[in-house]
């Protein structure tokens, strides 16, 4: 029988996290409990006599000084009902896990197999009835998805004795080994069903070619000699499904496409990849000479000084995020993570970026079918990212939140991790790996469930009715810390000939595409580890279970490799071996169940004819306000969310672990100033370092889907530029994020969506060229859209450019706040009247306009001499000028320094309007110290700058604008107005 | 003299390598070992002078911070751990490792028995929180860690960071044995006095690290590995700072006080 231990706060001791889920309740769902309490449970499905369980109750579960705990009876009393919250059978329970390798340690001896502990959580509410605890959980405590939950009241849970209500959660749900065979030979509209019911995402055409791959006599004869049926077989089938899913094959980036401007000038572009993204890294790499590996790995990799290589990339996790906020997030981060760990032959993570777009947290229409409220999408993304990052010993250096109504349909979860690795590792070139046939096939870390089945094909679709709950999955940060330690030891011992991680699509992914370089492999998936009995072949090979990575061990390794691996208490099976064959071949209890010829799998699928014109929208008038009191509009604007302080969420992170910081994300008087670029130096006794920067702008998407390319662009360069960054160091990263572009009838406005990305990656490339940035990495994430009934919701069309440069010295970054009164305040680069998109007009509610374009020669001049003004130590602080415009990065530089501002921008040849909160690009607050201002003057001239007034002593903002307009504030009100929005 | 320090790693500590760093950049000699290879040979103990907890997340905080970890060291370790202590030897254990010599008792160690006498829970904030304090010593502390350092500077990053005796009387046997070692507290160095976030997690009287009756082993929540140069300090550009960071001067004092012996 199992047992039950109920931990609780000692009466007397403050229960801070009964208090904390009191406020978010009050906050996030209005509801004013009068009092809550937390209790852990662990159910104990292990035999133990009655003195083994005393023993874990009070040396493992209990802290003697602050809590009690019961066995077998229940804790709590004193409420009104009890609301038990556990997972449901399956879902990864990192505390269970843990708690049960506590249980052993604490016992002196091992449990069986099937003994283990199960988490889970008892609140006990007072002054709320029934059916509103249910709204407590449903909303706030639990997600359907993932977890159960039980409400009962005091009473009936006294009655219960201790047994709890949930029980254990086992699981139930099994599939047999039994290989189905599919029959293709069939009418197209049935192949069209059998991809949507299967979850496939796949094409009619690409069903076809599929079809057309198994009538080949080719393929039947060969077929006919290995045992295997005409038909295809079901691991077969998913195998092609996952291979060629737009998640891992980018079809849409790969497709011909007949493109026609505005001017109608046609254009032939065969593919969006090759013409836009691989062409910029092409030509920059002509200009550079730090490219090292890019496009062909985990992640690309370029040089960091004459011993280290430095990595980055960058992921989306929209879709899980959109199902489940915490479990989709955290798999989102540690996801990026085993990236870097996969790239080259492993780096090790130095850093996480994490930029998410929600929509407002004050949206008050009704939340469609599925969906989530933004403000708890927001908690739940932000705390996974969290759990993921700080469990990990990875500090979050950078990032954004962004805000727009129509990411209610798909939230956008960007997680960014940078590594390092040595330029040699056990007397090998770090960045050249290869499997060779004969090498084992050794999966480590986690166990396969059947968590993450179709995460691959599920989000290559729209969220509907029918995604698949399974396709959401929890991460296990310390499971993957004890590999990730794993790795880097056996990496140094030159234990593995290659490296890639198991992401979407499992196995059959990284198995799939370790097996291109030696052309073939044999896999045996009775051999695999699972966490439970009952799954299918197929759903071994396609599980996306958490925490794996597959490495190619040359035979004579593996036994020092798995001797490693059992001291480090990480899991490690050798499945089979990779081979020449030209064949993927797939075993189970010694029957081959699925052989696909390699060159089809990873060349077969159809290439995509895609047509379009681009047609822009009607230009739309400028926003025109009649406002006397530009202070109000100044304060209105800095409490925009996309303006406002995130310092609340930011500080939840560790972004000082590994002990690298330079610049931190807040900084000034009272390390609250909102920084531009991270700065960090990551090895030890040196002075290099790495600033990080990302830039993104969905706002103008609307206006123009080429200006928030160029934008976003221009805003992560400018940042490098404030703390340091130069021209010819700067390497970038792409992250597309698009609604569905296919003209069809469920996306009856494809063909311009199409368009706008055609036109967003031409900016991409012009931008990128004339900045000298080679893209090293990226991804694009095609299906950002939502569909239930008649509600289609689309997200504005979006990339996230995250950028990094390599510094010589990080000791003369700059960071942004004003240092001294008495500096000179300039302001560097044009103003133009450019509202549209802007904060300002949001503020107004104003929806057409100019959106920005952006100067690329000016701009370039104007950073390359700034850097050299910033090298030189002519610069006291530099901030960047981006959402909000001028007013605000004028306040935020004088309230980060806790000083006041003088300045006189009336001659500005503008509207107030424009003067103060266009958000024009290439534009800089700086500050000089006066004995530094001719020398500044000297080396900025030639670029537009303003020398427009003065820091000062007394705390007072004081602005002139053109037409008499005043800005007069406190900062410290200004500050209070930009700190206030997100402070929950 | 070499002092040989062995900084521990595995199961989620995270902070080994900055917290080596930190020993080497003072004469000490690191070497990160993993608790397993440890508990396979106990006797590397005998071989160093200084034994070092470094921060993380060991088993993920997962039941409570440090507990799991604690327990292991404690069922597999208790008698090198006990002769190791009693040589004389020095101990540090920082922010997830102060946690874990907490909970398996060799902090305070008011009694001279390894168990559990106080503890560090949940923040009053509910949350992880990083952010720089300002730490002041006690003054009649013997914890041989702190030595000549009054004020210092540094990081916490935490989310069960709240120090709590089970009573007042408690606090004061421990406040008399000297083991109150540091105190949160505010720019002038005054005492927090409870108020957030000069005291950041709600820690009775203010304390931010324990040591023990002999002053030789050390916890602490706050990060010193993370402030050994000018430019971890948050606000190195506004102000003038020596080229190296405070949070140095606690390994040099350990290394120093190991080399005296």
């Amino acid at each position: 029988m199992p047992h039950r231990i109920e931990v609780g706060i000692k009466p007397g001791f403050r229960d801070a996290r009964g208090e904390s889920i009191r406020d978010q309740i009050a906050e996030d769902l209005a509801i004013k409990v009068e009092e809550i309490h937390v209790f852990d449970v662990y159910t104990i499905d292990a035999q133990l006599s009655r003195a083994e369980l005393e023993r874990i109750r009070t040396e493992l579960f209990t802290d003697a000084v602050i809590e009690h705990s019961t066995i077998d009876a229940p804790l709590p009393n004193d409420f009104d009902f009890a609301i038990e919250v556990g997972f449901l059978p399956g879902v990864t329970d990192n505390i269970g896990k843990s708690a049960t390798e506590g249980i052993q340690d604490t016992l002196g001896r091992p449990l069986t197999d099937r003994e283990r502990a199960y988490k889970s959580t008892l609140y006990t509410v007072r002054g709320v009835s029934h059916e509103t605890s249910d709204q407590i959980a449903r909303n706030l405590l639990a997600n359907g998805l993932i977890e159960r939950w039980s409400i009962l009241s005091e009473t009936k849970f006294a009655a219960t004795k201790g047994e709890g209500v949930l029980g254990v959660p086992t699981v139930q749900d099994v599939s047999d080994a039994t290989v189905a065979e599919i029959d293709l030979e069939v009418a197209d509209d049935t192949l069209i069903a059998l991809s949507r019911d299967n979850t496939l995402a796949l094409e009619l055409d690409e069903m076809k070619a599929i079809q057309g791959y198994y009538r080949d006599t080719k393929t039947r004869v060969k077929r006919e000699a290995l045992g295997l049926p005409t038909c295809a077989t079901d691991i077969e089938l998913e195998i092609l499904a996952q291979t060629w899913s737009e998640h891992c094959k980018h079809k849409i980036f790969a497709a011909n496409i007949a493109y026609q401007d505005e001017h109608g000038n046609a254009r032939a572009i065969s593919g969006l990849f090759k013409t836009f993204v691989k062409a910029t890294t092409d030509i920059v790499n002509e200009r550079v000479n730090w490219l090292v590996s890019v496009f062909h790995d985990n992640a690309g990799l370029i040089r960091f000084d004459d011993d280290w290589l430095f990595a980055l990339k960058a992921e989306t996790h929209n879709s899980p995020s959109a199902l489940d906020p915490y479990g989709g997030a955290l798999t989102g981060i540690v996801g990026c993570n085993r990236d870097i760990m996969g790239a080259g032959l492993g780096c090790k993570c130095i850093f996480n970026t994490d930029v998410f777009c929600f929509a407002p947290p004050d949206y008050a229409a009704e939340i469609p079918e599925r969906l989530m409220h933004p403000r708890r999408v927001l908690r739940g993304v932000h705390r996974g990212v969290k759990d993921g990052g700080n469990q990990s010993g990875i500090p979050d250096v950078n990032g954004a939140f962004v805000f727009h109504e129509r990411f209610l349909g798909k939230p956008l979860v960007f997680c960014g991790t940078g590594g390092l690795i040595p330029k040699t590792v056990a007397g090998r070139p770090s960045h050249e790996k290869g499997a060779r046939p004969g090498d084992r096939i050794v999966m480590c870390g986690g166990r396969i469930g059947k968590d993450g089945i179709h995460g691959a094909t599920f989000s290559s679709e729209e969220l509907h009715e029918g995604s698949p709950a399974t396709a959401v999955q929890i991460g296990d940060p310390i499971t993957q810390k004890k590999m990730a330690d794993f790795l880097l030891e056996a990496r140094d011992l030159g234990l593995f000939t290659s490296i890639t991680d198991n992401g979407a699509g499992g196995l059959s992914s990284s198995i799939g595409e370790m097996a291109e370089t030696p052309s073939g492999a044999e896999i045996h998936l009775d051999r695999a580890p699972l966490k439970y009995a009952g799954l299918a072949p197929w759903e071994i090979f396609l599980s996306e279970a958490q925490e794996r990575m597959s490495l190619a061990v040359a035979p004579h390794q593996v036994g020092a490799l798995m001797a490693l691996a059992n001291r480090r208490e990480v899991e490690a099976t050798d499945l089979g071996e990779f081979t020449d064959s030209g064949r993927l071949d797939c075993y189970y209890d010694g029957a081959l169940i699925g052989s696909l010829d390699m060159e089809f799998l990873h060349d077969g699928v159809p290439t995509m004819e895609l047509k379009t014109v681009w047609n822009p929208p009607e230009p739309t008038p400028d926003i025109e306000v009649i406002e006397d009191d530009w202070t109000t509009a100044l304060q209105r604007v800095l409490g925009t969310y996309n303006v406002c302080s995130k310092e609340n969420f930011v500080r939840m992170y560790d972004h000082e672990v590994l002990a690298q910081s330079v610049l931190k994300q807040f900084q000034g008087e009272e390390n609250d100033g909102p920084g531009d670029a991270a700065v960090i130096r990551p090895v030890p006794g040196s002075n290099r370092g790495v600033a990080v920067a990302c830039g993104i702008a969905p706002k103008y998407s609307d206006l123009d889907a080429y200006a928030m390319m160029a934008c976003a662009i221009d805003e992560a360069v400018r940042n490098l530029t404030c703390v340091g960054g130069a021209i010819g160091t700067i390497a970038g990263l792409d992250n597309f994020c698009w609604p569905d572009p296919i003209q069809s009838d469920k996306t009856p406005d494809g063909e311009y969506k199409l368009a706008q990305l055609v036109r967003c990656c031409e900016a991409l490339h012009e931008t990128c060229v004339a900045y000298d940035i080679p893209l090293i990495s990226g991804k694009d994430s095609m299906k950002n859209d939502y569909k239930i009934g008649d509600r289609k919701i689309s997200i504005p069309p979006t990339v996230l450019f995250t950028a990094v440069a390599i510094l010589d010295d990080v000791r003369l970054s700059v960071s942004m706040d004003a240092k001294r009164p008495g500096d000179a305040v300039y302001v560097l680069g044009e103003t133009l009247c450019e509202l549209g998109g802007s904060e300002f007009a949001l503020v107004y509610d104003h929806k057409g306009g100019t959106a920005p374009t952006v100067d690329t020669t000016a701009n370039r001049a104007l950073y390359q001499r700034l850097n050299n003004a910033i090298t030189n130590k002519l610069v006291a602080s530099c901030h960047d000028c981006s959402d909000g415009g001028l007013a605000v990065a004028l306040a935020e530089t004088a309230f980060a320094g806790g000083l006041g501002m003088n300045v006189d921008v009336s001659s500005f040849n503008l509207t107030p309007a424009a003067t103060l909160f266009s958000e024009s690009q290439g534009r800089f607050v700086v500050t000089v110290s006066p004995d530094r201002q001719s020398a500044f003057e000297e080396a900025i001239g030639g670029s537009p700058y303003f020398h427009v007034g003065t820091v000062t002593e007394s705390p007072r903002f004081e602005v002139s604008a053109p037409e008499g307009a005043v800005i007069n504030a406190d900062i410290f009100d200004l500050k209070l107005a930009w700190q206030a929005p997100l402070q929950w | 003299m070499s002092i040989d320090v062995l900084v521990l790693a595995g199961f989620g500590i995270n902070c080994e390598a900055e917290t080596a760093h930190a020993f080497s950049r003072v004469g000490g000699t690191p070497r990160i070992v993993h608790l397993n290879d440890l508990i396979a040979e106990p006797t590397i103990l005998e071989s160093v002078q200084i034994l070092a907890v470094p921060g993380g997340f060991s088993f993920g905080d997962d039941v409570s911070s440090g507990r799991i970890l604690a327990n292991r060291l404690r069922y597999r370790l208790a008698e090198p751990l006990d002769r190791f202590v009693q040589a004389g030897n020095l101990a540090i254990g920082i922010c997830n490792g102060f946690q874990v010599l907490v909970k398996m008792g060799l902090l305070p160690q008011l009694s001279g028995e390894m168990r559990q006498e106080v503890t560090l829970t949940h923040n009053d904030s509910g949350r992880f929180e990083d952010r720089w304090v300002h730490l002041v010593r006690d003054s009649k502390t013997p914890c041989v860690w702190l030595d000549g350092i009054d004020i210092l500077e540094l990081p916490i990053r935490h989310g069960e960071g709240k120090f709590l005796a089970p009573d007042g009387e408690h606090l004061t046997q421990l406040q008399e044995a000297g083991c109150l070692a540091l105190r949160y507290a505010d720019k002038n160095g005054a005492p927090a006095a409870g108020h957030y976030p000069e005291n950041p997690n709600g820690s009775m009287d203010d304390i931010a690290g324990l040591c023990n009756p002999t002053g030789r082993i050390f916890g602490l929540m706050p990060h010193p590995e993370a402030f050994v140069d000018r430019t971890h300090h948050p606000q190195w550009t506004r102000q003038s700072l020596p080229e190296e960071g405070a949070g140095l001067a606690i390994f040099r004092n350990a290394v120093k006080h190991a080399g005296q012996r």
